[in-house]
């Protein structure tokens, strides 16, 4: 087990720099640069600015130097808001949008299990179409659609939640259910599936022949079979959730991280694009981790570890 | 001898879109204590079906018993709710399924399959589960069983999984066992040593066995008594030593010709032409008329009476009406 961990680590951050390195390059091929706005500056102030952002180098250098930052995670100061370092940009950003986002996926595997579990079990019954159907529409109606509408309805018609924001739980239930869905209806139609493939098993069939009450039947025989799929699914999908969601943060005005993703492309702000990537494939590996992890437990089929002795 | 089991004129249906299929029409036997029934049949002759009825385990809707009775310790099964039917599966009635293979759950241990099972229906603390569960694994012969309860069952070889199926089926000493195509899925050595196992833990036990297979070879050696399936019906039944040596339905005389023979050099097999009739409409008459070599006007027609030959051997076949049998004679 140690020796798989280790290996992993060691890939991981083989992948990390790959993804450090394309990032890198594929930024600066992009046409523009970070001050070249219809503002007009001074060629001296340019060639200043420039400098001081070490963009005057040649590229390797620079490449060289962003290596350094990211060993010692100091992604140094923003481009564009020269008063803050990307570090206290993700540090004050990452907090609010992994709180949304540990909320959204609880409620999100909770209930797209459940919803998975009773369709499968009341399968081409009315209780299976009504969870399709929910599913269904939760997968093809965007967030911020969902977002606008809860926000008209509960918030502004009947005036029982929080338009936006966040500062007590109140307001989070908008910003939860609006992001929640989408990913719930995508667990739902993942564990109804397998959890029907399951079912139909021989060993659920010697369960029953057991004299095992249903119950027991799903819950201890048929669910950790029907969960590892669903726990693939999970690793990305946890990655993307927790680092927070430019539309939904936009439209809730809640201060996470998600609109720095999109912000800092735009502005060609190079240290934030670096910083927001190293940080989003970080959280996103070490989940692919997690899920590996997950596998083994779930499944003793799966060795994580060299043979073992027998 | 005790009767144990009592199935009387037992008929099960499935609703497919392509209509009604009637996989089980009018089946009886009895079970008696301590010996072993073996059906046999072809594919989709409805063994399985009828086996699975007896403990209520066919997939419903779309399947359904229709008609007919089952009849355990004056209890009918096929009248109880499906509470008190989960108090007799596993502790009075057990089935071991074709495959060990994907009979046993890949994610738990089989120590702990064993013991949910005791858990279940005895009223018993954990370490006392624990204790018959590894007394259940030594008899049924798994080396080594208190490391072994603690392993998965990818770790067990497939002849090992069905001992240990077994030792699942048998652990909360039930009166029935039914084992479905039990060796089917094993290598002819591995066959030989648990029907072996069968034999022994039955005189061990008393347990009354019901074994469903195609494979006559498996027949000759652990049962009783036979009863031949064709088409949702009992077409013959009747000691072993009857059916062997004196089978009088000519679809039984067929299955037994298509055997392979070691002790007749150069002998052809002789395979029976045609396929089983349409279970969605099937005949009026005999369903095996259609691919017998003898048959009459009537087998077409009307479906025969049950003959009794013995005590034990009946058929239901025209040839045994005295007509015909006086036709057989002149012929002759």
């Amino acid at each position: 087990m140690t020796g798989y961990i280790i290996k992993r680590l060691i890939a991981m951050v083989v992948t990390l720099w790959f993804i450090i390195t394309l990032t890198f390059f594929l930024m600066h091929s992009i046409p523009g640069s970070p001050f070249n706005e219809e503002r007009n500056t001074s060629e001296a102030v340019q060639r200043n600015l420039e400098s001081f952002y070490h963009l005057d180098k040649p590229l390797y250098v620079q490449y060289g130097m962003y290596l350094k930052s990211v060993v010692t995670f100091d992604f140094g100061p923003s481009i564009k808001k020269s008063s803050q370092t990307v570090n206290e940009m993700l540090g004050r950003g990452f907090p609010v949008s992994f709180e949304l986002g540990i909320i959204t996926l609880t409620v999100a595997v909770i209930s797209g299990i459940a919803l998975g579990i009773i369709a499968a079990l009341r399968h081409n019954g009315f209780i299976d179409y009504l969870a399709m159907t929910i599913a269904v529409l939760g997968i093809s109606v965007p967030n911020f659609v969902l977002a606008t509408l809860l926000i008209q309805q509960l918030a502004v018609n009947l005036a029982i939640l929080p338009v936006a924001t966040w500062s007590s739980p109140k307001h989070m239930i908008l910003p939860t259910l609006a992001l929640a869905t989408g990913p719930m209806a995508i667990i739902a139609r993942l564990t109804r599936s397998s959890m029907l493939e399951v079912l139909t098993q021989d060993y659920i069939k010697t369960a029953k022949a057991k004299g095992l009450s249903p119950v027991k039947i799903v819950f201890k025989h048929a669910l950790r079979n029907a969960l590892l799929p669903v726990v693939t699914v999970l690793g990305s999908l946890a990655a993307s959730i927790l680092t927070g969601t430019f539309v939904i943060e936009k439209i809730f005005a809640i201060p996470g991280m998600g609109k720095y993703f999109v912000e800092s492309i735009n502005t060609r702000d190079y240290p934030v694009i670096m910083g927001t990537t190293v940080f989003y494939s970080s959280i996103l590996i070490i989940m692919l981790f997690l899920v590996d992890i997950a596998y083994g437990v779930l499944d003793p089929r799966i060795k994580l570890h060299k043979k073992e002795a027998s | 001898m005790e009767k144990v089991l009592e199935v009387k004129d037992l008929q099960v249906t499935f609703t497919t879109y392509g209509g009604e299929v009637q996989a089980v029409r009018g089946v009886s036997f009895d079970l008696y204590k301590g010996e072993t029934l073996a059906i046999v049949g072809e594919s989709g002759c409805g063994k399985s079906v009828t086996s699975q009825s007896v403990m209520r385990l066919i997939p419903s809707p779309p399947g359904r018993i229709a008609d007919g009775a089952v009849l355990f310790k004056g209890k009918d099964l096929t009248k109880l709710k499906e509470s008190e039917m989960r108090d007799i599966r596993g502790a009075d009635i057990s089935m071991i399924f074709q495959d060990p293979m994907t009979a046993l759950n890949p994610t738990i241990t089989i120590g702990e399959q064993i013991i949910e099972g005791i858990m279940q229906h005895e009223s018993i603390s954990r370490q006392n589960a624990r204790k018959k569960a590894l007394e259940m694994l030594n008899l049924v012969g798994i080396p080594n069983p208190s490391e072994r309860l603690k392993h998965y069952p990818h770790q067990f070889s497939g002849g090992m999984r069905q001992r240990i199926v077994i030792a699942m089926a048998l652990v909360c000493e039930p009166e029935v066992l039914i084992a479905d195509e039990p060796t089917t899925a094993l290598d002819v050595t591995i066959q030989a040593q648990i029907l072996d196992l069968f034999k022994d833990i039955q005189k061990k036990t008393g347990v009354s066995i019901i074994i469903i297979t195609h494979d006559l070879g498996v027949v000759a050696q652990v049962a009783d008594r036979i009863a031949v399936m064709y088409a949702g019906k009992i077409v013959e039944a009747g000691e072993r030593r009857e059916i062997f040596y004196n089978p009088q339905h000519p679809y039984t005389k067929g299955l037994l010709n298509s055997v392979p023979r070691l002790d007749l050099d150069g002998a052809d097999l002789i395979p029976i032409g045609g396929s089983p009739p349409d279970l969605f409409a099937p005949p009026a008459g005999c369903p095996f008329a259609a691919r017998c070599g003898y048959a009459m006007e009537v087998c077409d027609r009307v479906y025969p009476y049950k003959t009794h030959l013995s005590r034990d051997h009946h058929v239901d076949c025209w040839l045994q009406d005295e007509r015909a049998q006086k036709m057989l004679a002149s012929v002759k």
